[in-house]
């Protein structure tokens, strides 16, 4: 499994080498046919700000060869904010004394009318780790419930054992994300000191668990301003490049989650900036033409209303972050805030006048 | 120009072309009108079947188009044949493109699937038009169960890179009872052209139309290519003949 990848590799090391790419590396990863991950380090690498113009423009058009003029619109669909981890980020984490709450079948459904009724048909479920209160049997549930009203069904909840997402494969899922959060453990148990998540391994272990259970698609990624986001991109770009190769009958996603301020934590800021990020987009792109590449509304408008040309390909929109916030928003629920908060029409009105079409169904249960 | 038969139609233009990638469906109507193209491929996932006014649907509600729906996003024989039956009642067509690609990165097809469910399919009364690798054999194999037509790919599907595989396309084309579309890969009108020359019997084109800045024009582009590399396959059948060689030295004493 990855794990035993990753102990070949090691941190130190792997930062010295980014950080020792010259702009000769940089070139020839840009004038390369396929690029490896030597090539992706040099293309985040600080040799690369200057060609940034340049990856822009090869990012969009390989974008566009691969993807078209389109762009996949989800939304997620907090559940529950119940938590038994500590993350030192994170508004749901277990010592943050706010108010907890996990949706019943009624409140699923009338957050299911909401998202329905502003066209959306990819649906995110998104929970907190309480294997008590939000455990397989309550993802399985909810799965059953929001079914008949999507046409993917995707998670984002504590990492299963291979089994279990078998189960939920069956019952209808098509899509894990699972963040490493970071690959430097030494950073990851400063930041996760409590709960089942403080194992590292068994997390990082989670994509061979979702590859052998045969999930349609993952999402892979690590949560920008945690630790120095060059090394840590690296890790998990080495990751997805493991996973293609071992688990070639799934299709993988990449996020871009920059740390946000959430009720509970102070002064949460993430050290990557606008400029680094697009630098980071598109050197996955340039690296890797077919991974899709995701992003959410912790992005600002300005931001997001360009990102298209940098090579992202999936988008939410709309966004609540608190379990029934669609419903009736409470914003003391959230995970974190929110940068964009147009509403899916006014992102899309936008989309269209930049010439892409949005895509609202790209799957059918029929097909699995 | 020859009318292309296919099952019990016959096609005027030899053109078949994809939905996907368009920057809107009206540009995607605007631009499959343009190319004249008569059979459009459209992707069951992308389409909501039980919604009568889905918007892909009603842009493509036009009697020049014939509708083949295609199973993209399957991985096996088992997932094909459901949503082809599912398929089939939606939209009123027993004609499939059978794609089965378990590959998400490269999306080529797997032979073996195809071909399971290509056989369920003919039995079950489908006009089976098959997407597969460029391989001679299995494009038999293929048509011994009775697949009305092959689409040997050109290259990766979306590549644009023409050809690539034009050595066992040539083989293909030569040994072929049935019709076969050069699927995927063509890139430029002159890709198109080249394959007709060839003699291949239509072209699949999506992503070369779909994604050029002027999509309307690049279908038009397509629809002369393709017509220049009919005519002129059809024009060289007729007034060259294969036996017809320079005499060379190697014989001269032959004739002494």
């Amino acid at each position: 499994m990855f794990d035993k990848v990753l102990e070949t590799q090691e941190w130190g090391d792997v930062k010295k080498s980014i950080y020792a790419k010259t702009a000769l590396d940089v070139e020839n990863a840009l004038a390369a046919t396929k690029r490896n991950l030597e090539d992706f380090k040099a293309l985040i690498s600080p040799a690369a700000v200057p060609y940034l113009d340049q990856m822009v423009e090869l990012s969009s058009t390989l974008t566009k060869r691969r993807f078209g003029n389109t762009m996949q619109m989800y939304i997620p669909l907090y559940l529950s904010n119940e938590c038994n981890n500590i993350c030192t980020y994170c508004g749901f984490s277990m010592n943050n004394p706010i108010q907890r709450k996990t949706l019943s079948d009624e409140e699923i459904l009338k957050e299911v009318a909401i998202i329905k009724a502003m066209k959306f048909d990819h649906v995110l479920i998104v929970t907190g780790e309480s294997s008590g209160k939000v455990g397989v049997d309550y993802i399985k549930n909810a799965i059953e419930i929001v079914k008949p009203h999507f046409a993917s069904i995707s998670i984002e909840v504590q990492p299963l054992e291979e089994d279990e997402y078998k189960e939920l494969i069956n019952t209808g899922l098509n899509s894990v994300y699972v963040y490493q959060e970071t690959y430097r453990t030494e950073t990851y148990k400063v930041h996760h000191p409590k709960g089942r998540k403080s194992n590292f391994n068994y997390r990082v272990q989670t994509p061979d668990r979702l590859g052998a259970a045969k999930v349609h698609r993952m999402g892979l990624g690590v949560l920008l301003g945690l630790e120095d986001w060059r090394v840590d991109s690296f890790f998990c770009a080495a990751h997805l490049s493991y996973l293609e190769r071992k688990y070639w009958q799934t299709k993988y996603s990449i996020s871009f989650p920059r740390l946000r301020p959430c009720s509970g934590v102070d002064g949460l800021k993430s050290n990557l900036s606008d400029k680094e990020l697009a630098q980071l987009i598109c050197a996955y792109r340039i690296f890797n033409e077919e991974v899709e590449l995701s992003l959410s509304t912790r992005e600002e408008e300005s931001f997001r209303n360009n990102c298209m040309n940098l090579g992202i390909t999936s988008i939410s929109a709309g966004s609540k972050t608190s379990p029934g916030g669609y419903a009736n928003g409470k914003e003391e629920l959230e995970q974190f805030e929110i940068s964009d908060d147009r509403a899916p029409d006014d992102f899309v009105k936008e989309l269209k006048l930049r010439g892409y079409e949005p895509v609202w169904k790209d799957w059918d249960s029929m097909l699995a | 120009m020859e009318l292309l038969q296919i099952a019990d139609h016959s096609f005027t233009s030899r053109l078949f072309t994809g939905t996907g990638k368009f920057s809107s469906s009206q540009l995607m109507e605007e631009a499959l009108l343009a190319s004249g193209s008569e059979l459009v491929t459209v992707a069951l996932k992308r389409v909501d079947l039980g919604n009568k006014e889905d918007e892909i649907l009603n842009h493509l509600n036009h009697k020049q188009f014939k509708l083949l729906p295609n199973t993209s996003g399957v991985r096996t024989a088992k997932e094909a044949i459901f949503a082809a039956q599912l398929a089939r009642e939606a939209l009123e067509t027993n004609w499939l493109k059978l794609e089965i690609h378990p590959d998400p990165k490269y999306l080529m097809p797997d032979p073996i699937e195809t071909l399971k469910a290509a056989e369920e399919l003919v039995k079950m009364g489908f006009v089976v038009m098959p997407y597969i690798g460029a391989d001679p054999v299995v494009c038999r194999r293929l048509e011994d169960i009775g697949v009305a037509v092959v689409m040997p790919l050109g290259s990766p599907i979306g590549s644009n890179s023409g050809l690539q595989t034009k050595a066992m396309l040539e083989i293909i084309i030569d040994q072929s009872n049935v019709p076969v579309v050069v699927d995927a890969g063509i890139g430029m009108p002159s890709h198109a052209a080249e394959a007709m020359e060839m003699g291949a019997d239509a072209v699949l084109v999506n992503t070369a139309i779909a994604v050029s800045n002027d999509p309307v024009n690049m279908g038009i582009a397509f629809e002369k290519s393709v017509e220049a590399g009919r005519m002129a396959f059809e024009a060289k059948s007729g007034s060259v003949s294969k036996s017809a060689v320079a005499s060379s030295p190697m014989t001269e004493f032959l004739n002494n």
